[in-house]
């Protein structure tokens, strides 16, 4: 019988984080900001049905980075337990934090006892009456949860974008606003993204139960068009 | 824990897009029949609430679906304004007749079913694959339906496959059956039923269709001790909706006042009801 060698824990940690942040940095980044009009989410996507945002329940939304096939696990996961809380007790019952609380202890057990941790980030939005009582939760690949404030960014980028993010997010701006903001700071230096390369939803704050919708392209080219528009005449 | 997803489940063999199959999965007690099988009592010998009659009518442009408002355990009635059409999703609608209790909780599950399949997999269930769903819930209950909680809904829908609405009925094992233009259920169905054969017909439009939902309402409160008629006093009307291409409609209470008390007036000059 062979000895293991011995790895000390920190290096351990290190190494499957390293592992982790270097293929979440391959993927494209993700921006949630609450404004007037309801939770906007933006992300840069290539693909037209593989979707990295979508409805967990009727004022909850998920957003995922990383590797496509273990958020979409953690997505129809998160659903299943919504959807079962629902049930079993009252639809207002269900709430964004039991959730995150859930995805925090699944990736923190994958992170310190499986072979590889997974490679993803994960958004949990929930928008409330007012945007003062939005929450934004951002889970990363070691299972920590944070509780965001008016916006946060998932992905590798995530650091460089927040801090233009900061200074340019102002609380309860418009949700048009915001989506070009976001879709302007997701484009890399010097570069713009079109409507194609682009998914965004939204969690509308006016609707009555599901406030869930996605952007189609046609919706927003025409948010996008109208930023141009305005910058040429303002100029 | 997600241990529904985790991979020891293995993702061909877990419960996939069905809610169902989670939950008698990992909560069975949960199920809208759990409890109430087992060795037979002899039914009837504890007063359950029940439901009474219930419709839907195709026209034109989609489906009507319509209750009265009387649940009753036994000879007593139970319930003035329980409500018994219920939105199944944004195109499809379910009206239940039969044990009350039982019946709720189905139509809850099925609203979950629905919902959480349009969520999984990203787009929404064709009307057919709703209709047996259905079919596969009444069946599920069937040993409850053996001890007299019996529950059989109607089922209507706007295909918007094939742009038009349908209409499906179901019997306790589960069958079902898609009828051509109309059905009814519960104890006074079947003088509903009559009245609207005698006036239906296809070229008929949604606002001819409410004011015949009402009238057949009328006629089997009429006939039936268990299917409750307008309530001028308390002004209780029937559930009335709507199912087009725009989605599933309750028709407004005032409106179905209105054209109730529309109806009453024009019994009184003798129009026939």
């Amino acid at each position: 019988m062979s000895m293991p060698f011995y790895v000390p824990p920190e290096q351990l940690m290190k190494d499957r984080a390293d592992y982790a942040r270097k293929n979440i940095a391959r993927g494209r980044d993700l921006i949630a900001c609450s404004a007037r009009e309801g939770i906007v989410i933006v992300t840069e996507n290539q693909f037209r049905t593989l979707y990295k945002i979508s409805e967990i329940y009727d004022r909850i939304a998920f957003g995922g980075v990383g590797k496509y096939n273990e958020f979409e696990m953690l997505r129809v996961g998160g659903v299943r337990q919504a959807d079962l809380k629902g049930y079993q007790f009252s639809r207002e019952d269900v709430n964004a934090r039991a959730l995150a609380n859930l995805y925090g202890q699944t990736l923190g057990q994958v992170f310190t006892h499986e072979m590889k941790p997974y490679e993803v980030e994960i958004l949990l939005a929930e928008v409330g009456v007012t945007p003062a009582e939005d929450k934004l939760y951002h889970i990363t690949y070691d299972g920590t949860v944070m509780d965001e404030e008016g916006c946060t960014v998932l992905g590798g980028r995530a650091e460089s974008i927040s801090e233009a993010l900061e200074t340019r997010f102002e609380q309860g701006m418009d949700a048009n606003d915001a989506i070009r903001l976001c879709v302007e700071l997701l484009a890399a230096p010097n570069s713009t993204l079109g409507p194609h390369q682009l998914e965004v939803a939204m969690l509308d704050r006016a609707r009555a139960r599901r406030a869930f919708r996605r952007i189609d392209e046609a919706e927003l080219t025409e948010i996008l068009g109208t930023s141009e528009s305005s910058a040429t005449t303002s100029s | 824990m997600f241990d529904s997803t985790s991979p020891s489940y293995g993702p061909w063999r877990g419960p996939g897009s069905s809610f169902v199959d989670f939950l008698r999965h990992v909560a069975p007690d949960n199920l809208p029949s759990a409890g109430l099988s087992g060795p037979a009592t002899g039914a009837g010998t504890i007063s359950i609430v029940h439901g009474t009659t219930v419709l839907a009518i195709r026209y034109d442009g989609g489906v009507v679906m319509a209750g009265d408002r009387r649940a009753t355990a036994g000879y007593s009635i139970a319930s003035r304004r329980v409500e018994k059409v219920f939105a199944a999703d944004d195109y499809s609608g379910v009206a239940i007749a039969g044990a009350a209790g039982p019946a709720v909780e189905l139509v809850k599950l099925f609203q979950v079913q629905l919902e959480h399949y349009e969520k999984i997999e990203g787009e929404i269930l064709s009307l057919e694959g709703k209709a047996n769903q259905l079919g596969q819930l009444v069946r599920a209950n069937l040993p409850a339906a053996m001890q007299g909680f019996v529950v059989v809904p109607l089922f209507a829908g706007y295909d918007e496959r094939r742009a038009r609405g349908r209409v499906f009925s179901y019997d306790a094992t589960g069958g079902k059956y898609e009828e051509a233009d109309f059905q009814t259920n519960g104890s006074g169905g079947v003088h509903a039923r009559n009245w609207i054969k005698a006036i239906w017909h296809e070229t008929m439009t949604r606002d001819e269709v409410i004011d015949l939902s009402l009238r057949a309402l009328f006629a089997a409160a009429d006939e039936d001790t268990a299917t409750g008629g307008p309530d001028i006093v308390r002004g209780i009307f029937p559930t009335i909706a709507v199912i087009s291409a725009s989605g599933f409609e309750p028709v407004a209470e005032e409106v179905v006042a209105g054209r109730a008390q529309a109806l009453i007036g024009g019994r009184e000059e003798g129009a026939g009801l």
